[in-house]
């Protein structure tokens, strides 16, 4: 866990530096999310430019496709918006749908899937470390990158001892199938929890032996030519153009 | 003589709950010696560590860590004493908790002012002297656990300690990576004080040993004339390994 969404390549995106990929990802987002949703045709060239952008990073299709499943919980509500509502009806193939219902359903889910998607060639073309790097030199409160930084480290640690908490007890004859065995996993999770805060407390020890005070080591600000900037930013100003030419179509 | 490495003169020490782990300690060793540090569990050894680099407060006796007395309310001399005193503790989970192996190691020297260039140079020493240099860039958890421990033990040379203090070095270990890091800590040219219950691995590192035993020293000697007098062992909940012949 941690850095299992990472994937290893050469490529120009991989290369370019993890705060600029964010601020290029948030960037692409604001400008999809500002695009109304009737302008259909630009949703189109948004996904098409991204598409280029994942050929571009050598990311598999199959394996974007796959990642952008964890979108579904989250627009379920979605799809079912043109099933419930009022107001005016159209015919889509077999269905007698709402059209206020479903031009706010397709808008979410349109949005989200870009969303998820930026997100996606993000985290696959960057290590979780790097992502971490990149917040810190976009001045995100350290406190916030230092304990994202912990979780990061201590994740496989948690979950390790969770799985072997789990083995001792499915080798004492116990194996969870209902809400009956819900009081067995909370006291787990509430033993998992007190262990936790004690290696909390035997790390910040240990932190303090090495003569911890307050502050983790960070690296010095590194300056970045104007071309690497522009190569980061040709994800949103490609974006940000699709927009413009969008809003003067519809003006027209 | 020489100014000792550590200079432990009556110390006691009650937990706030009105649990007292100490009760008088009396210690003095030398530079470059090698002491185990043996006893129950229970018998107040974690306890006594906890004080040499002042985590714990003397709250009465002394402490000296090479002439330098060990007082937590002194900022500014406790930071050189953390960084004279270096503990490894038992689990390396605790210890290393930085995203990779060169970071971690460069977290104590970081603290103690070096930058750049020659945090770099240390970092590289440490985890040379632990062979574990080809690992630097790795993130702890992808290392084996003895590797780990290495680690953790390099995260305190990079500090150029007086003292190395390791607590139960020898647990968790396989064979091979148990006598791996025997080889490292006789190779080291630094005092060190190893807290164990393992007494073959005492014997085979520390010429000294030392027994703490209800929050007192009870005895202090050669390891090997420890090691044999058997009536000495039993009363301390000490045994050698069934077989085991000094």
């Amino acid at each position: 866990m941690g850095e299992r969404l990472y994937l290893h390549r050469h490529s120009l995106v991989h290369s370019l530096p993890s705060h600029l990929k964010i601020i290029a990802a948030i960037a692409f987002i604001l400008i999809v999310v500002s695009t109304p949703i009737t302008q259909w045709g630009a949703f189109i060239a948004y996904f098409l430019w991204l598409l280029m952008v994942v050929f571009i990073a050598k990311i598999p299709f199959p394996l974007l496709f796959k990642r952008a499943l964890i979108e579904i919980p989250f627009i379920f509500f979605a799809i079912l918006m043109p099933f419930f509502g009022t107001g005016e009806k159209i015919q889509v193939g077999p269905f007698d749908l709402y059209r206020e219902g479903l031009i706010a359903g397709s808008g979410i889910v349109a949005k989200g899937t870009l969303g998820v998607m930026t997100a996606i060639i993000l985290s696959t073309s960057t290590t979780a470390r790097e992502i971490l790097r990149g917040l810190e030199r976009l001045r995100l409160p350290v406190l916030m990158v230092q304990i994202a930084s912990f979780m990061l480290r201590y994740v496989n640690v948690v979950n390790d001892e969770m799985e072997r908490m789990k083995v001792a007890r499915e080798s004492r004859g116990f194996e969870a199938t209902g809400v009956k065995h819900w009081k067995v996993l909370a006291t787990a999770a509430g033993a998992l929890f007190i262990r936790s805060y004690e290696r909390g407390e035997r790390v910040h020890l240990s932190m303090l032996s090495r003569g911890y005070e307050g502050v983790l080591p960070h690296e010095e600000q590194i300056e970045h030519k104007a071309t690497v900037w522009l190569k980061a930013m040709m994800y949103p100003i490609v974006a940000a153009t699709i927009f413009i030419a969008q809003l003067l179509i519809g003006k027209m | 003589m020489n100014t000792p490495s550590l200079e432990i003169k009556e110390l006691a020490f009650a937990y706030p709950d009105g649990n007292q782990a100490l009760f008088g300690v009396n210690l003095s060793i030398q530079k470059g010696e090698r002491v185990a540090l043996l006893g129950p569990n229970g018998a107040g050894k974690t306890t006594l560590v906890m004080h040499m680099n002042g985590i714990h407060p003397t709250s009465h006796g002394s402490i000296h860590v090479a002439g330098q007395l060990v007082n937590s309310k002194n900022k500014e001399s406790i930071k050189e004493i953390r960084s004279k005193v270096g503990i490894v503790f038992q689990d390396p989970d605790d210890q290393l908790f930085m995203p990779t192996v060169a970071e971690d190691v460069a977290f104590g020297p970081y603290n103690m002012g070096l930058r750049a260039d020659e945090l770099n140079a240390v970092v590289n020493e440490a985890l040379e002297l632990v062979g574990m240099l080809e690992f630097r860039d790795r993130p702890p958890h992808h290392l084996s656990f003895g590797q780990r421990r290495r680690v953790a033990v390099a995260t305190v040379l990079a500090m150029k300690p007086e003292i190395l203090v390791l607590d139960e070095p020898s647990s968790n270990l396989d064979p091979a990576s148990r006598r791996e890091l025997a080889d490292i800590l006789r190779s080291l040219d630094i005092t060190i004080v190893m807290v164990t219950h393992d007494l073959p691995y005492a014997h085979e590192i520390c010429a000294r040993s030392v027994i703490l035993n209800g929050g007192i020293i009870v005895a202090d000697g050669p390891t090997h004339s420890i090691l044999t007098n058997t009536a000495l062992l039993a009363a301390n909940r000490l045994e050698l390994p069934v077989g085991f012949v000094i």
